[in-house]
């Protein structure tokens, strides 16, 4: 019967359309981000063609209105807040999961969750707002202003934490009972099957976790812009002001002329040139690690 | 490379049902003037600043033209000039006068605003000479105790590039923007509130109105004078106070009859009392 | 011996000690927050706050018609996002390639977008959903371009969740005649709903607290909208207005925040209510059970 099929790998219609309905939907999730690489391109495409691309790097300064067009304080920041953020968030973030999943009474492993669940939704504004009313004069004794590379990598953190957290609840959720009843019966304490067999298991799932929330970090833009500082400068301390590739954007976009305007989208592409290297970068290592 | 041709084909399917789609949004131009009174729509975007006040003027005049609906969008200067040009706006809203390059352009004022001197309220001193605040803000004096003060370092704050405020800044100083060393840079009038009232040693500059409501409203910052004449509002309508900015609307070669009439109305003696009530200074024609 | 098990009882402490030390650090911080916005804001709260319209640019009426328009943006997203995500996570699934080929492709572009800044987004938005489609500063606009922010989280999350089905479903489906339609939305999506039903929860997080994407798109409009192509604002761009635009709309800022702190609870409870309707209720304890 098999052998007189039209085909073997769609021996039901339904199968045929699910297969083309789905692919034509990855594929338009796809082409969002192709459409709005070709905007960034066509809008910094002016500045590219009068300015070109070394000056972006060797320039002195960032003073666009008097010709200076140096945008490498800015990447270094914006690497320092996400990289900052995510090596604080991570950690806190899988405890969370490892908390509510692991260590906690069923009712308080919910309400944690549901707490965490609203941390999530949070508008970067609001975080903006509590950072710069509350943490930042707290940080003023620190030396400054209090508006400073650590004040926007703590509220960073506390943003994409949730990211972290939830992502990883539920990869630790899924991992089959059987590896977790195995560990137990071979006499492995609480923790050792945390560490050893779930956090294992869960691994792709936290990975994904960690991936999003670093990308939320990378593209944040309110909250870094009401609590880093924003002077283009190289930061000399962790108390230096900085000012990251988006809120450069966001700072400068609404008072912008045409040509200011496109300078501004070439921090954008740059930014997300940057993004796709590590993107790329981390594909490879964990191929690598794979094979 | 055969799934990498679907996903651009995929994307160019996109671009052409977008470029089959509506036509390019223009303003409703169906202005029609008859006798029962006005009707039609505007669509008014531009600076975050006069938002507020537009979106005020907006309601009372929809009130008194129950026909008119008029939208107000942010979203800054730079982008209501432009869309003022290109006509995607019936009117622009800029925080400052019109520049050279924008001769194209009608600027119709509506209201000033004041620029001034904030420190923190607990900062003894209560003047500073406009050499000291050029000194302070190109970094040659560090400390508040060389201006009068206590022994606190100065935290400057500045604003970004572009912005008008920054501009009558800098032009009444005399400074050119590279040559001014800061400690924060801020966007919004707020930050800027927010910034020197969270750090007792800071000084800032911001739109009068704004620091005179958030002193109202309880925010510790001290509004300084500047050469000499005190930072109000009533200052700045009688002409006395020297950095001020324009607030204008700001239409392209041909607007239509209901965008004149919006801002006749806007000019008008009926709205002051709004132009007031969000702390800005009317002025008189 | 004696000393590896007192160093392995002693490492099981120390480990239990810091778990709940992270948790409980977590809750405060977060406790701090809620309550911060609480005191700021309740003053200003009462139930014409909840159903006026907003006047005096904001600083005095209520938030109703704001309620409103977000409500209406959130629809547009989820209804645009939802089946879009689940779709590209079944095929994602479906093909276990990560390297060349679509689905690699795909996953590295969703990557690359969840990094997009949200300014950027709400720049895209204005130029491809209002002016190229000519949808104009409307709450469609708005919507659609929340959903291209939130496709990333959706599709990623719900991929992971359909993963993490045990392979024997599948077997046991594929062994009983099923066709693949069948077995993915009778056995295996109901077993990842939880999964995508935390997946959902951030996405309409990420959603709910978007700002600079939405004033270029849905716009700043206070008037109660009337239909999907009408401008509204939502509550965080009416959050960001109040606290940093508007002089003196501090604690208007915090009572709006309150509310939308208030909209989120309800609606992350809704989400995860009807996940777990559509999915297996009580395989996730199945997991807490095994250790006690």
């Amino acid at each position: 019967m098999t052998l007189s099929c039209r085909n073997i790998s769609f021996p039901f219609n339904a199968d045929r359309w699910l297969t083309r309905l789905t692919r034509l939907s990855a594929c338009v999730s796809a082409a969002i981000v192709l459409l709005v690489i070709t905007f960034l391109l066509l809008e910094s495409w002016p500045a590219f063609r009068t300015i070109g691309v070394s000056r972006f790097i060797t320039d002195e300064s960032w003073h666009p209105l008097s010709d200076r067009f140096c945008l490498v304080p800015m990447i270094t920041a914006t690497a320092l807040t996400s990289g900052g953020a995510v090596i604080f968030a991570a950690p806190l973030g899988v405890c969370s999961a490892v908390f509510s999943q692991f260590y906690a009474p069923p009712r308080i492993a919910a309400w944690h969750r549901r707490l965490v669940e609203l941390l999530a939704g949070i508008p970067s504004v609001v975080f903006g707002l509590w950072g710069l009313v509350i943490l930042v004069p707290l940080l003023a004794h620190l030396g400054g202003s209090g508006q400073s590379l650590l004040a926007a990598t703590l509220v960073l953190a506390l943003m994409i934490m949730p990211t972290v957290a939830l992502t990883s609840s539920s990869a630790l959720s899924s991992v089959p009972a059987e590896l977790i009843r195995g560990g137990a019966a071979l006499g492995m304490k609480r923790w050792s099957i945390v560490w050893q067999i779930a956090i294992p298991a869960a691994r792709s799932g936290i990975n994904t976790g960690v991936m999003l929330a670093t990308a939320r970090a990378v593209g944040e833009t309110m909250a870094v812009l009401m609590l880093a500082g924003n002077v283009p400068e190289m930061p000399s301390a962790i108390v230096s002001p900085v000012r990251t590739l988006t809120a450069n954007i966001a700072l400068e976009m609404g008072y912008a002329t045409a040509e200011h305007r496109s300078l501004l989208f070439v921090s954008g592409l740059m930014l997300m040139g940057v993004v796709s290297a590590g993107v790329l970068i981390a594909e490879l290592v964990r191929g690598r690690r794979h094979v | 490379m055969r799934q990498l041709v679907y996903v651009v084909f995929t994307a160019m399917l996109l671009s052409v049902a977008a470029g089959c789609g509506t036509d390019r949004s223009t303003p409703d131009k169906v202005n029609a003037v008859n006798a029962a009174g006005l009707s039609g729509k505007l669509t008014v975007t531009g600076s975050s600043t006069i938002a507020p006040l537009a979106m005020e003027l907006a309601k009372r005049f929809e009130q008194l033209h129950p026909g008119v609906r008029i939208d107000v969008q942010s979203g800054g200067s730079g982008k209501g000039i432009s869309d003022a040009r290109s006509g995607i706006a019936d009117i622009g809203m800029a925080s400052r006068a019109l520049k050279d390059g924008e001769s194209d352009l009608t600027a119709h004022q509506i209201a000033a605003d004041g620029v001034c001197l904030i420190v923190h309220k607990s900062n003894p001193v209560i003047q500073l000479s406009d050499k000291q605040v050029i000194a302070i803000y190109t970094d040659q004096l560090n400390n508040w105790i060389d201006a009068g003060g206590t022994d606190l370092p100065i935290a400057v704050v500045h604003k970004a590039e572009g912005r008008a405020t920054l501009e009558v800044f800098l032009s009444y100083l005399e400074l050119e923007n590279p040559a001014v060393k800061a400690d924060v840079i801020v966007g919004d009038n707020q930050h800027g509130v927010k910034t020197v009232a969270g750090a007792e040693g800071a000084i800032g500059y911001v739109s009068i109105g704004t620091a005179e409501a958030d002193a109202l409203a309880g925010e510790p910052i001290k509004l300084l004078p500047v050469g000499g004449v005190a930072a109000t509002t009533a200052n700045v309508a009688s002409g006395e106070f020297p950095m001020s900015r324009p607030l204008n609307f700001v239409t392209g070669r041909s607007p239509g009859a209901l965008a004149t009439a919006f801002i006749d109305f806007c000019q008008s003696e009926e709205v002051h009392d709004l132009i007031v009530s969000q702390y800005f200074v009317p002025v008189q024609r | 011996m004696f000393d590896s098990v007192n160093a392995s009882a002693i490492k099981e402490r120390v480990a239990c000690f810091v778990v709940w030390l992270g948790a409980a650090a977590i809750l405060c911080v977060l406790m701090w927050i809620v309550f911060d916005i609480l005191m700021k804001g309740a003053s200003q709260l009462s139930i014409n706050f909840l159903l006026n319209a907003p006047e005096d640019a904001g600083r005095s009426g209520g938030i109703g018609t704001i309620i409103v328009s977000t409500l209406m943006i959130l629809a547009v997203t989820i209804t645009a996002a939802v089946p879009l995500a689940l779709a590209s996570a079944i095929a994602l699934s479906e093909d276990a390639k990560s390297g060349p080929g679509l689905s690699g492709f795909v996953r590295r572009s969703l990557d690359v977008l969840a990094a997009v800044p949200s300014i950027v987004f709400g720049l895209f938005g204005n130029a491809f959903f209002c002016i190229t489609l000519g949808m104009g500063y409307s709450i469609l606009s708005g919507g659609l371009t929340l959903a291209c922010m939130a496709l990333p989280i959706l599709i990623r999350t719900t991929e992971q969740a359909i993963r993490a089905v045990p392979s024997e479903y599948r077997h046991a489906a594929a062994a009983l005649g099923l066709s693949r339609s069948t077995a993915l939305f009778r056995v295996i999506l109901p077993s990842a709903m939880p999964g995508i039903g935390a997946g959902l929860v951030l996405g309409i997080g990420r959603a709910l607290a978007e700002t600079a994407a939405l004033i270029f798109t849905a716009g700043y409009v206070t008037r109660m909208p009337e239909s999907l192509s009408d401008s509204g604002r939502s509550l965080s761009v009416h959050i960001y207005d109040m606290a940093m635009n508007v002089p003196g709309g501090n604690s208007r800022a915090y009572a709006t925040a309150t509310v939308l702190v208030g909209l989120l609870l309800f609606i992350n409870a809704a989400a995860l209510a009807t996940t777990r309707y559509a999915g297996n209720r009580g395989s996730s304890h199945v997991m807490s059970g095994a250790i006690r």
